[in-house]
């Protein structure tokens, strides 16, 4: 069998085996003791020719139900966003996705500047002054914050809203076994976090207060308040998660006092392919700099006084510091990062804006529609591009009506909240139309009956 | 910015320039602003570039030509397993089926992505040895902590709440102690002998009653296999310990030997790496984990299983170490690596091993002469080379680096591993002709031999590239990590 990335010849063979001094490769394998040595053939598929293959994948990828084959109302922390075609078409550039992390910046200019401007995309939108080169997802990224957050104060428990991504709750629990950080929930009344628990809760022991904003349920929650009530401690900290996406028309938690901002760049110019891979950010202070997770890219002359970009504080990281490594991350997500500042270029100030605006519109009118329909929507706050509507049905069986005409419903809250079971969330962005709303609302009461 | 600097793409930015192309706005607008309140309005606009299509697409193609990658030129970046990246990879990846589907979609709407998952599992499996594999980890040390949650919480499910420390050579990785930290253990080296192999003098001195975990690469960052595993799986297992592998390495053994044979309990892989992932600049990357039957109950929820003829998520785990990322892995990634395992079968794999070795030992031969080798015996897939003659003559293995960068080669890792002086570190991977190698092979041979007629034409390259070295020092002394407008 022939195989087309593998380049050796028999003779090509030959000649390394002499310079080397062997006659059998299997003499450099020598070293693996006899009886752990792998003597059978691994049982996998058989290897296929690439026509073959790619007609196989494209079959099964075919078997998937997609975002673009069928109407999506679905978000929950994923979303169906306008994709400029330039986006592809960069990343597609071989130079950026087939090199590594930018180690030697003599020939890696062009990713470490990437990522400069990506650094400083993040805090114009989060209103920040320092941003990382991204982080595996929002979800991690969060969870990241949290225990950076641990480190910084010193102190070993942290308030947690639980009106934030219920996945991104459960990672917070997984990260902080290591250095045993204790969570306290916060519940939320109206869809917005309980700031009253808050208040009862927060003591010289947090070292953060964890809130998503806009909330797991499109609402905006209270950033101005919780800080206020942070700043009862000396040293706890506030800690936001947020859809950039959603900056371009909020008040960015910067500017409300945050310390550090997270969250999932996925809406520019990531497609939501299954869940991953997406594009966490990681925000904060100036004062916070040396605790940043990940790779920083900054900014400095070369030897003829060039402007140029290199790696930089890497004493925080785990090639240098080893044990004692701000966090153990490695690599980062920087090919979509890449995407993400594409996008956000593509957008530009103008456009960033009009479409966060889009997205409140749209969603705006999905509520006037569902309540006209008389369908109740539990949650009256100001909200961005989701809301939480009762269905009172099994969302389940709603769903899969939906998807006979050609539609992704919501996400089932059932799962998460014990309370909400019958309720949907659902996402509403620029690209979906009044039609496509009109739509969804009757045949949403078609099946409510 | 100065003449001589290339631009940012925010010094590109005119005022209500645009690139971008929204839909209208289709229902009877109305005032969000009130909705919203004012306290909530963003009143400073974020100052993003406001730039064409076309100016946004010369920006990135101009960065790119500033950029070496794999299909640049050949880049030996030791432990990086920089191997080609096929292009029917990205294709597939890209397909709609497979790009544009919601992680929140119904079981039954995405059996398309998840049989390839799990097809994917079991064949991870199948090559590591191991019981049961999943795909959940976003990277490879997110892998390395999973996998050592995963053991911390199998020690305290048999109520053994002691064991507090985590063996790591002094060759190994740094994310190695460093994912030891965030797990909550306290990393305890152990020495690497004359032969480049773990001490195992050192490591019954250093294993005892508090050891979680010992763990190794294999081979080695030294590009060398540790001929006595069974013997150190032995000791560390006697001690009630468990093995963890760190599969970085796992180009060089493919169908030669597997972790799970060897006695490894617990083991992640880098799909970015020996999977041909790619690298995408420093990633998303993808580092799935497999373990043995005993560690199953761990694994983080959910996981992947199929029941009658559906495949479903698994979200009843009571004793799972939790969620370690949102969704299932990064889904992306692992189709590219799924492509390339279905491209080269058990044959295939297997022929990747057999020459990624081959081509690092007749490299690391023809340059045996020149260079000093700390380790002279056969190596696996990289191999460890000392520039320590060359520094007494005044030119370092950084210098050399450089000066390679004038030759179109990306340098090998240096300094690392940390226990070799002035190390530099080859790893030419199978995807590389012997045209390439022997090239590469006379470049670094005639840069030692200026290292000795005209060491100042090393010490001061590159010389060809497009920006000279840069001054990290001033870099990280006065941090300037975001663009400023200048008024």
């Amino acid at each position: 069998m022939e195989f087309r990335y593998l380049p050796m010849t028999e003779r090509d063979k030959q000649q390394m085996m002499e310079t080397i001094g062997i006659t059998s490769t299997d003499e450099l394998f020598a070293d693996i003791p006899e009886n752990i040595r792998y003597k059978g053939e691994l049982n996998i598929k058989k290897p296929k020719n690439e026509f073959a293959l790619m007609k196989e994948l494209t079959q099964l990828a075919e078997q998937n139900v997609n975002v673009k084959s069928h109407t999506s109302f679905l978000g929950a922390g994923v979303y169906d966003h306008y994709i400029p075609s330039i986006v592809d078409h960069v990343i597609s550039r071989s130079e950026f996705y087939t090199a590594y992390t930018p180690y030697q910046p003599e020939i890696s200019q062009g990713e470490l500047q990437a990522i400069f401007e990506f650094q400083t995309m993040i805090c114009e939108l989060t209103g920040m002054d320092v941003a990382n080169s991204s982080m595996y997802d929002g979800g991690t990224a969060l969870a990241e914050a949290v225990n950076v957050s641990a480190g910084q104060t010193k102190k070993k428990k942290v308030l947690v809203s639980k009106a934030i991504h219920p996945e991104s709750l459960e990672v917070i629990h997984s990260y902080v076994k290591g250095p045993g950080v204790e969570v306290v929930e916060i519940d939320h009344i109206g869809g917005v976090t309980d700031l009253k628990q808050i208040e009862r809760e927060l003591d010289e022991d947090t070292a953060s207060v964890v809130m998503q904003y806009p909330n797991f349920f499109g609402q905006i929650e209270p950033l101005d308040q919780v800080r206020s009530l942070v700043d009862t401690q000396k040293k706890t900290m506030l800690i936001a998660s947020s859809n950039p996406l959603a900056l371009g028309y909020l008040t960015p938690p910067g500017e409300f006092g945050a310390d550090i901002v997270v969250g999932d760049a996925q809406v520019f110019g990531i497609p939501a392919q299954f869940g991953g891979p997406h594009c966490g950010y990681f925000a904060t202070t100036k004062k916070l700099m040396r605790k940043v997770p990940g790779r920083l890219v900054g900014q400095t002359k070369d030897e003829e006084g060039r402007r140029g970009f290199v790696l930089t504080l890497q004493a925080r990281e785990q090639h240098i510091r080893r044990d004692k490594a701000t966090s153990n991350i490695c690599s980062n997500q920087a090919l979509n990062a890449l995407a993400s500042s594409v996008a956000m270029s593509s957008l530009g100030k103008q456009g960033l804006r009009r479409m966060a605006w889009m997205n409140i519109q749209k969603a705006a009118y999905m509520k006037q529609q569902l309540e006209s329909a008389g369908f109740t929507i539990p949650y009256q706050g100001a909200f961005f591009n989701e809301l939480v509507v009762h269905v009172d049905s099994d969302i389940t069986e709603v769903n899969q009506k939906l998807l006979e005409k050609g539609m992704i419903g919501g996400y089932d809250l059932g799962n998460d909240f014990n309370d909400l079971s019958g309720h949907m969330l659902i996402a509403i962005t620029e690209i979906r139309t009044k039609e496509e709303i009109d739509l969804f609302v009757k045949e949403l009461g078609d099946i409510h009956g | 910015m100065a003449n001589q600097d290339f631009p940012l793409i925010f010094e590109l930015s005119q005022e209500s320039r645009t690139g971008f192309s929204l839909p209208e706005l289709d229902v009877p607008e109305t005032n969000v602003d009130e909705q919203l309140g004012e306290t909530y309005i963003r009143k400073n606009e974020p100052d993003l570039p406001e730039v064409s299509e076309l100016q946004i697409m010369r920006h990135y193609t101009a960065m790119s030509k500033r950029n070496h990658g794999v299909d640049s030129g050949f880049y030996p970046l030791g432990s990086c397993t920089m191997k080609y990246n096929p292009k029917m990879n990205e294709d597939v990846a890209r397909l709609t089926g497979f790009s544009h589907i919601h992680p929140y979609q119904a079981p039954e709407t995405v059996q398309g992505a998840l049989g390839l998952m799990y097809d994917l599992q079991t064949t991870l499996a199948e090559i590591t040895g191991m019981d049961t594999v999943t795909l959940q980890p976003a990277a490879g040390a997110h892998g390395e902590w999973t996998g050592l949650m995963m053991i911390r919480a199998f020690h305290e499910g048999n109520g053994d709440y002691e064991r507090t420390k985590v063996i790591v050579p002094d060759s190994a990785h740094g994310t190695n102690p460093a994912s030891a930290t965030v797990a909550g253990f306290e990393a305890v080296t152990v020495k690497t002998n004359e032969r480049g192999l773990v001490d195992i003098e050192d490591l019954k001195r250093v294993v005892d009653e508090k050891t979680a975990a010992l763990m190794l690469t294999n081979p080695n960052t030294l590009g060398l296999f540790e001929e006595d595993i069974v013997e150190m799986a032995e000791i560390i297992h006697a001690a009630g310990g468990k093995l963890y592998y760190d599969g970085a390495n796992l180009n060089a053994i493919m169908s030669y030997a597997r972790p799970g044979d060897m006695g490894f309990d617990v083991v992640h892989l880098n799909l970015h790496k020996t999977f041909t992932g790619p690298h995408g600049g420093g990633g998303p990357g993808s580092g799935p984990v497999g373990v043995t039957a005993e560690f199953e109950p761990f694994l983080p929820a959910p996981i992947l299983t199929k029941r009658e003829d559906l495949f479903v998520f698994d979200e009843d785990r009571p004793q799972s170490i939790g969620r370690v990322k949102p969704y299932y892995g990064n889904f992306g990634i692992n189709v590219r690596a799924y492509t390339y395992i279905r491209t080269m079968g058990a044959e295939g794999l297997r022929k990747v091993s057999e020459y990624a070795v081959l081509n690092a030992n007749y490299m690391m031969r023809r340059l045996q002469e020149a260079f000093d080798l700390p380790y002279d015996h056969h190596c696996k897939h990289e191999f460890i080379l000392s520039g320590k003659r060359q520094k007494k003559l005044g030119v370092r293995t950084l210098d050399m680096a450089k000066r390679l960068l004038d030759f179109g080669y990306h340098p090998p890792t240096i300094y690392f591993p940390i226990n070799v002086e002035e190390a530099m570190m080859v790893e030419p991977t199978e995807t590389e002709s012997k045209e390439t190698l022997d090239e590469f092979v006379d470049a670094m041979i005639q840069i030692a031999n200026e290292a000795k007629e005209d060491p100042e034409r090393v010490q001061n390259a590159p010389h060809t590239t497009i920006v000279s070295r840069m001054d990290e020092t001033t870099a990280a002394r006065k941090p300037v990590l975001r663009y400023i407008k200048e008024d």
